[in-house]
Parts: structure tokens; sequence; C-alpha cells
């Protein structure tokens, strides 16, 4: 089970020699650094994107340019917005077929398994290279029976219908300036359209990466679930260790028409210069469910606060939250439920994990507008110290303005105990593993939830970044 | 002595400052079921504490030789892999952790060796089984929300599967009915072996008539005030401890621990 920890010396260097390989850049188009009216408009140019999305994105750009930043939350003063590039694409055109992939992207997603994944049937996979999708591919299966799973621009392109009747309609330009810089400089992403009934059993994957200094990346995805369907997305993101800071800042759209089912799963493992500010929100219409599953291991910084609007009556919304902080890192996430509807319900499970000075916040907000009669909410929220120099902080908000409501919040901060660990160690044990293994049960409510794939990795990274943090 | 498994020499210990365990002799050869019997407070759990090397604890003077190698300074793993093992008065709970795969950790752990997941399965069951328990009990995480006989039982379960060489049961018998006692009993017999000794802790003598001890010793005040056989036990249960007080003579003095 123990990685050859002696070999470990230190939690940052071997995340650098684990994790934190990269490819040289080698990329085809490269604008300047920093943002401006003419960069919007190239990018839109570059992209040959039909008029609607130019105008679109120049008006967001307004925006970005008149919204402050938020002044709550993660400290942001340290980006610098004009050193980033706003566009970089490594390929000129989105490949169909892995056999049009480069090589020397094809060894990038050898090192992330994509080709093993592939090998478990997974449905399609959808990766991102230099803020690009490069490759993509979709199962025969998923064609016939009428979902629609490409890269976001590809969709502006093809399904040029059904982009432009819900995009930017969950988050608007104008929501916050991250939203605003998104919706001007916006590049990549996943969309998906399931049709009425369909139910893709398998989960749909796409892996994220940053591979070059200072690259913003900027994705949007949309998905849409039509009547009685149900789609799992799940994205994965490693990320190389580089010196200079980079932003990522994506946003993220489901639609769950009624009587649909959406989950969205994330790992998000950034290298730990990274801001990691995303806008991730959902509607569920009536009897819709929409499920959240947000694990943050990696970044310096993150920002991120998935959002379920119940808009239609027994519609349930579910946030299952995972965040771990190291050395300086900040975690601040948490989740926002608004309830519309009669009958709505939303669950919130919040696990956050501290060490070695890192710093979790879980922010919330559950908010019951007047008429959603017997709306149930219920929020729970632990948070576990490694040692006495990490920080974890609870900020939730009720905003309960129905008396039929039920709401129940609970949050607890725990320390890993002495006599926990000695009751494993008493067992032959060793301290460290002993107490991986408590921090592996204490997010086990989560885990439990990933794709196995997923919650061994995720197990194996904690272990790691447990070895010798204790003691 | 050739066949001494434990033994403690003049043990002093403190936690929080407190001075608990004040000039405590013990030997337990090998193949031996030693009773320590005390009433509460006396420090019974504390020695199981100090023996198991629970950080809390301070040992401030004397040593523990365990197999003749002094442990004293030992992390309770250690120990664990050497052959010591704690069944806790007060099991802790560890959410998220299912009793199947600590099992499997901790065996392999003291045994240094991954068992294949069917014979551990195989070996799992059968001791289960012993114990009146079905395997869902071990998909359980453990102690947790476990009851109080539940909790006794795992421990149980835990000084089956690892066999130690030196099992101090810290009144296991405690808060089980007459059925959880004799499954006690019959775990000490099942494990019992020639090279393998047993320190049991208990308030009760209940337990002692399933399991005859081959020594009963007495701690008062943080000392073994006076050692026997297994009549011992019987005298304790007619006079009581306040008998035993009046006649406890100091630190210095008590030979206690040699027959
Ligand atoms: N972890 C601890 N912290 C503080 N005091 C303790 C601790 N453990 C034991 N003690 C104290 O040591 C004394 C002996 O306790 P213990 O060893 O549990 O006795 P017994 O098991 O014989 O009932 C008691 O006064 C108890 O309060
Ligand atoms: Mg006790």
């Amino acid at each position: 089970m123990a990685m050859e920890p002696t070999e470990i010396t230190d939690v940052q260097q071997s995340y650098k020699e684990r994790w934190g390989w990269h490819d040289p850049e080698r990329p085809v188009h490269k604008p300047r650094r920093g943002l401006s009216r003419e960069v919007v408009e190239e990018i839109s140019w570059l992209k040959s994107e039909p008029e609607w999305m130019r105008r679109f994105r120049l008006r967001a750009y307004e925006r970005y340019e008149q919204k402050p930043l938020p002044t709550w939350g993660a400290d942001l003063s340290t980006i610098d917005f004009q050193s980033i590039y706003y566009f970089l694409r490594a390929t000129e055109r989105p490949e169909r077929s892995w056999e049009d992939v480069p090589a020397s992207i094809k060894t990038t997603f050898d090192r992330l398994g994509i080709p093993e994944a592939e090998r478990k049937h997974l449905a399609g996979v959808s990766a991102q290279y230099e803020s690009e999708v490069v490759y993509h591919q979709m199962k025969q299966e998923l064609t016939s029976r009428g979902v629609l799973f490409t890269d976001m621009d590809s969709a502006v392109r093809d399904h040029a219908e059904l982009v432009q009747r819900y995009f930017a309609t969950v988050i608007p330009p104008g929501d916050n300036k991250l939203a605003a810089l998104n919706s001007a400089v916006w590049s990549g992403g996943s969309f998906i359209y399931v049709p009425p009934g369909v139910k893709v059993e398998i989960p749909l994957q796409a892996y994220f990466r940053i591979n070059a200094e200072s690259v913003g990346q900027f994705e949007r995805t949309l998905i849409i679930a039509d009547e009685g369907s149900f789609v799992h997305y799940v994205e994965g993101c490693t990320a190389p260790v580089y010196s200079s800071d980079s932003l990522h800042s994506a946003v993220v759209e489901l639609i769950a028409l009624p009587h649909s089912r959406i989950r969205y799963t994330t790992i998000q493992n950034w290298s730990q210069n990274v801001y990691n500010l995303v806008t991730k929100r959902a509607v569920a219409h009536e009897a819709a469910v929409v499920e959240w599953v947000d694990g943050n291991l990696g970044s310096r910084t993150t920002m991120k606060y998935p959002a379920v609007v119940l808009t239609g009556r027994r519609a349930h919304g579910e946030v299952l939250s995972l965040a771990m902080a190291g050395p300086g890192q900040c975690q601040d996430t948490g989740a926002k439920m608004t309830h519309v509807a009669p009958e709505t319900s939303s669950l919130v499970v919040s696990k956050s994990i501290s060490k070695g000075g890192g710093r979790t916040s879980y922010r919330g907000l559950v908010k019951v507008l007047p008429g959603a009669t017997g709306a149930k909410a219920n929020v729970r929220c632990d948070a576990l110290l490694v040692d006495e120099i990490s920080r974890s902080d609870t900020y939730p908000t009720l905003d309960i303005q129905e008396q039929t409501a039920a709401i129940g919040h609970e949050a607890t901060v725990a320390r890993i105990g002495d006599d926990q660990l000695f009751y494993l160690r008493s067992r032959g044990i060793p301290e460290a593993e002993a107490a991986a293994m408590i921090v592996r049960g204490f997010i086990e409510p989560i885990t439990k939830q990933l794709p196995m794939e997923y919650a061994v990795e995720l197990n194996r990274l904690i272990e790691l970044q447990m070895d010798g943090s204790v003691g | 002595m050739e066949n001494e498994l434990l033994r403690i020499e003049d043990l002093h210990a403190s936690v929080e400052g407190k001075s608990i365990l004040r000039g405590l002799n013990l030997s337990v050869p090998r193949g031996e079921v030693h009773a320590i019997m005390g009433p509460n407070g006396s420090g019974k759990s504390t020695l199981a504490n100090v023996l198991m090397g629970h950080p809390s604890y301070e040992v401030t003077r004397g040593r523990i030789l365990f197999k003749g190698e002094d442990v004293t300074a030992l992390p309770p793993d250690e120990r664990a892999r050497r052959g010591l093992f704690l069944a806790f008065q007060y099991p802790v709970e560890v959410p998220g952790v299912s009793t199947m795969s600590f099992l499997r950790a901790a065996l392999g752990a003291v045994r240094g060796e991954d068992q294949p997941v069917r014979e551990f399965r195989r070996r799992l069951e059968g001791e289960l089984k012993d114990l009146g328990m079905e395997l869902a009990f071990a998909r359980r995480n453990l102690n947790e929300g476990f009851s109080g006989g539940e909790k006794k039982r795992c421990e149980v379960l835990q000084l089956r599967m690892l066999r130690p060489e030196l099992a101090i049961l810290d009144e296991t018998d405690s808060g089980l009915d007459i059925d959880g006692i004799r499954l006690v009993s019959q775990a000490v017999a099942a494990t019992r072996r020639p090279e393998a000794s047993f320190l049991v802790i208990t308030h009760y003598l209940r337990i002692l008539t399933h399991l005859v001890p081959d020594r009963v010793h007495v701690l008062f005040a943080g000392q073994v005030i006076r050692s026997g056989g297994a009549e011992l036990a019987r005298e304790l249960e007619v006079s009581g401890y306040e008998a035993l007080r009046s006649e406890h003579r100091p630190a210095a003095t008590a030979q206690a621990g040699t027959p």
C-alpha cells in the first residue's frame, strides 16, 4: 500500500516528480499576453465564429471591464491578469480520430492514462490540450441514440440551434467578473445533449490539462439532459508544475429538464501555482435531479461553489464536495441551493482536510424563496485538521423566506485523534499509514460516489500527501 | 528467566503530569494466563496503555522487557509487530474504514506480508463463524455505531486474527453477557499456545471461572500489592480489595510478580 515511502522526502518535491511532467510547448498560434477588445475579436476570428457569438464575447468583455473582483473569499489580488495568454492552440483544428492526434500530444495522454481509459469502454473522450480541444471521439452507439457529445467550439458551429437556445442562460456574463471573463475569452470545454428518455449508462469523460506557462484555461461546458434522460459527466485534471501563476476559470452550465438526472463529477488536481476560479450552476426542472460531486485537491487557490436552482416541483439538488489544502493552499469551496418551487429538496455534504498550514473554507448558501412550500434542505460539513498550524472555517448562510421549509445544518471540525492513531498503530499499522487510513475513512462518503479508478487515484494521492505530515 | 515472555521492572508512569504507576513489577512466563485485578482507578488501563506504548503516557522510571528485549521506548506499531496486542477497554470508532480492510492492513503489517484476498477472506469467515458473527459485521466501519458488546467482540475478532504472543485484555468481559464471556474465554482457549501468554485485566470473577489463571495479581494505587494463584481471586471475592489495602506495603519492599 505504501509507495516507496523512503524515497519521498518532501511532499512538494515528490508531487513534482510524480505528477509534474510536461511536454515541450508546440503552439501553432500564440497571441500576446493580456486582454483587450482586440484579443477578444481575434479569438472569435480565429475560431470563425458566427456573428452572435462574436457579439456575445464583446458584450461580456465590457461586463468584465466594469465588474470588480470579488472581495470576499480567497485573496485574488496577486493574479496579474495582463501577464496571461488568453488564447493558445496546439493544432489548427479539432481532431476526430485517435490516429490524427499528434505524437507529442499522445505521449501526454499516455501519461494521463487515456488509452487505458479507452480500453475501459469509455463512451467518449474529449481531451483539452493548450486551450483547445484537439481530440474528440464519440462512440457509434452514442451517436445512434442521438446523444451529442462534442467540444464546445464545434457545438457552436454544428448544433447552433441548441447552443443558442441554452448558452449562458444559467450563468449570464454579468453574473460575476470571472464568468464575464470566461464569456469573453472561452475556448474548449464540452457540449452534451441527451435526448428524451435516453440513459447514458457509461460516464462521459474529459481530461483537462494545462501545458504552457501562464496559459489561461477558460473552458465552457454546457450539458442539456432532455426529459427523463440521464447522463454522468466526469472531468479529472492532473497538471504539471510551473513557476509562474496560472489561471483556470471555467463556466459550467447544466440544464436538467423535467424528470432527468445529471451527475457531474470533478477531480481537480491542478499544480500549486494555479488559481482555480470556477462558476458551476445547474437548473433543475420538475422532478429532475442534479448532483455535483466535486473534489478539489490541487491549485494554489480554489473558489468554487457549485449551485443548483430548483425551479421545478420536486426537483432535487446535491453537492458532495471534498477539499484538501496543504502548505500554501487555500480551498474556498461550498455550495449554493436555491429552492424556487414547492417540495424541492437539497443535500450538501462537504468534507475538507487541512494540513501543513493549508486553509479550507466552506462557504454555503441555502435560499428558500416564498412559495417553495415544503422545501427540504440539509447541509453537513465536516472539517479535519491534520495538525495545529492548519485552518478551517465555515460560512454557512441560510436565507429562508418560506415558513414550511425544513432546514438542517450540521458542522464539525476535528483533529486526527491521538486515540484513533494509537488504536490503528497498536495493530502494527505505521503512523503515516494509520493517518492516511483515518483521512481516507473521513472522505469515504465522497469517494464511494466516485468512479472506481478515481477513488483509487484519490486514495493514492492522499497517502502520498499524508506521508511525513504527522508526528 | 529463560521462559519469561514479559518482565516489568520498577515501572513508573504518569499521564498529564499525574503519576499513576508507582513502581510496578511483574513477570509473565510463556504459555501462562495471568489475571490483573484491582479497584477502579488503580491503574489497570494505564498499565495496558503503557505496555502498548500510548504516546500520552510517560514512563518516568523502570523498563519493560518483552522476549528479553527492552521495548520501553518503542512505538506502538513496532510493539505490535513484535507480538504485543491490546484488546481495548474502550475501542475507538474509525469512521469510513471498514473492519475488513482494517483487519487486512493489520494482518499485513504484523505479518509483514500481504495475504492473498481469498485466503484472508476464508480465515476471516472462519473466525467470524466461531464468534457467531456474520460477514456483514466485517463490512461495517470499524467500531462505528457498534454496541458495547459488538465493540468487545470486534476486539476478540482482532485477537483471533492476529494471534499475538502476548495479549492484554482490558476488561474485555465487562459489558458482555454470560455468552459473551464464554466467547472471550473460548477465544483465549483457541489462541492459546505454549509460547503465548495472556494478561487478563478484569473486575469480575465470572470470567475467571471459565478461564482459570495461572497467577492473579492485585493492582492497587499503581503497584502490584499481592500475587497468588487462582485461589487469590476467590479470596478477593470473599474479603474484597479493602482487606488487601490494609496490608499494602510500601513500594520499596514490594516483591510482587515473583512467587
Ligand atoms: N489519559 C488520561 N488522562 C488523565 N488521567 C488519566 C488518563 N488515563 C488514566 N488516568 C487516570 O489514571 C488513574 C488510573 O486510571 P486507569 O488506569 O484507567 O484505572 P483502571 O483501569 O484501573 O480503572 C485514574 O485516576 C485516571 O483518572
Ligand atoms: Mg480500566
